[in-house]
């Protein structure tokens, strides 16, 4: 099929392509899904990570599985989608290089530069014999040192980097990426931001608020994890929006026929089912 | 010549006090009047530093960044004992190789699972003691005596910076050169604080 082109990493097919590295793409497809956003408020901008969590087994203990969400430095916020193995290993190794800037010019990091070495290693991954690239997209965010400005880059196992304003990795970061390029406005506060990074993830999440995990960076702050509570409320407060959007909709399509649905549906109590189902899911049959 | 520098350090029932000289000496001479020869090395450990000019900072800015990134790799700080048994380790390294690091240290701390202040004393002989009270160089002679005898594990913070205040005292009647004052730096559960400290007052010889 890929007729040999595909074995060694370093040899390009004759149509000019490195076949390891589309492969390591396909990798970045199948991980779950990493949301990040930029709340440009000109008062106080902010960056938050949304994420895909896996559901966890019945004896698996949550608390102290380790998060797709990881800290770089003490400014800089990573998140990945992809293999988690191999983002272990980059992301300890962008951790060195942050220290070890610190060291050698006594300046912390910025976020385009730890980006840089990041898409750095990839690139170094796809060059050289006996390795293989890192089957990992990641979002790097963050402030740069005494600069009150968000940062967003994205880097892929290619080595690309490029930065947003918006973006998703992933599972279904297509789909996701389409809602955000509808919904994203220029200078959103705190809240907003927050909200569109849940809204969207729930484009893809089945299971709602238990599944989602965001963290929240503000300039000369420490990152801030949302506790479960909140990401909750903010998922039932759109689901809310949701349902009522639906009914007002369905009103006006043909009242009577609406009215008559509704009573038998409450007859029967579906309603709490539907109040609990997550926003964009249209069938609403449990996931298997 | 760094047998000059004066570095303290006190413990008292929940925190521990750190002072440093502030002059930068070379030779004969004072370069700088305001050194500071302190680095945190995360929210509750300080380590205070002197000896040979350029090993000082290049060892204490190295175990700083080292401390710093374990943190950041295993998201938890080094308490003030393991921090200590790190840095004696790397200068044991150190004294073996071919050319060791002249550092002397005094690694102050305050421990938040134990809830309780921590001070290490640690020399370039890579010996390290955990103690109630410490210092290093001269000011060994001048200071311990006294610490020996008005320092109590109980004592409350103002009670500390007065044996403080005899302490240097004793080092300006003393001390064959002027040592421009000390930097004070305080430990507590909170973190890292400077201490505003006066030594700009004469004190006499008797």
């Amino acid at each position: 099929m890929a007729s040999g082109y595909d074995r060694a990493l370093s040899v390009f097919s004759p149509d000019g392509h490195v076949f390891q590295v589309e492969y390591a793409l396909e990798a970045v497809k199948r991980g779950t899904c990493a949301v990040a956003v930029k709340g440009t408020d000109p008062e106080s901008q902010v960056v938050v990570l949304g994420c895909e969590k896996r559901s966890a087994l019945k004896l698996q203990d949550t608390r102290i599985t380790p998060s797709k969400i990881s800290m770089v430095d003490t400014h800089v916020c990573l998140a990945f989608a992809g293999l988690n193995a191999d983002a272990r290993i980059l992301v300890d190794k962008a951790r060195l290089e942050a220290q070890s800037h610190r060291l050698t010019v006594e300046d912390p990091v910025s976020v385009e530069y730890i980006t840089k070495y990041v898409a750095g290693v990839q690139q170094r991954y796809t060059q050289s014999g006996g390795v293989r690239p890192f089957g990992i997209s990641t979002l790097i965010v963050g402030f740069d040192p005494g600069s009150k400005e968000a940062r967003l880059y994205q880097t892929e196992p290619s080595g690309i980097y490029s930065a947003w304003k918006a973006n998703a990795i992933g599972r279904s970061s297509k789909t996701v990426r389409e809602f955000l390029e509808r919904n994203h406005k220029d200078s959103m506060t705190r809240d907003e931001t927050i909200e569109l990074t849940i809204k969207s993830l729930l484009e893809v999440v089945q299971t709602g608020a238990k599944n989602i995990e965001i963290a929240i960076m503000a300039p000369g702050k420490t990152v801030e994890m949302l506790p479960g509570e909140d990401i909750e409320k903010i998922v039932e407060k759109i689901n809310s929006e949701k349902d009522a959007q639906a009914e007002a909709s369905a009103s006006r399509r043909g009242g009577q026929r609406a009215a008559a649905g509704d009573a038998a549906a409450s007859a029967q109590g579906p309603e709490q089912v539907l109040a609990q189902r997550p926003a964009g899911e249209g069938s609403g049959a449990p996931p298997e | 010549m760094y047998v000059m520098e004066v570095l303290l350090g006190i413990t008292g029932k929940d925190f521990t006090i750190i002072a440093a000289s502030k002059a930068a000496m070379r030779g004969a001479s004072i370069l700088k009047v305001n050194d500071d020869k302190t680095r945190p090395l995360n929210k509750h450990t300080l380590m205070a530093y002197s000896g040979e000019a350029g090993d000082t900072v290049q060892f204490a800015e190295y175990v700083q960044a080292n401390v710093q990134l374990y943190s950041m790799r295993n998201s938890t700080d080094l308490t003030p004992y393991e921090t200590a048994s790190f840095v004696r380790s790397e200068l044991a390294k150190s004294l073996r190789s071919r050319s060791p690091y002249t550092v002397n240290l005094l690694l102050g701390g305050y421990d938040p699972i134990k809830d309780q202040p921590q001070l290490y004393w640690i020399d370039y002989l890579a010996s390290c003691a955990n103690v109630p009270y410490a210092a290093h160089g001269y000011a060994q002679y001048y200071c311990l005596s006294i610490l020996d005898k008005h320092h109590h594990p109980d004592i409350s913070f103002e009670q500390g910076m007065k044996i403080l205040r005899m302490c240097t005292d004793e080092l300006k009647r003393r001390l064959p050169i002027d040592f421009k004052g000390v930097i004070v730096k305080v430990v507590t559960k909170d973190g890292v604080r400077e201490e505003p400290y006066e030594d700009d007052k004469q004190v006499l010889a008797p």
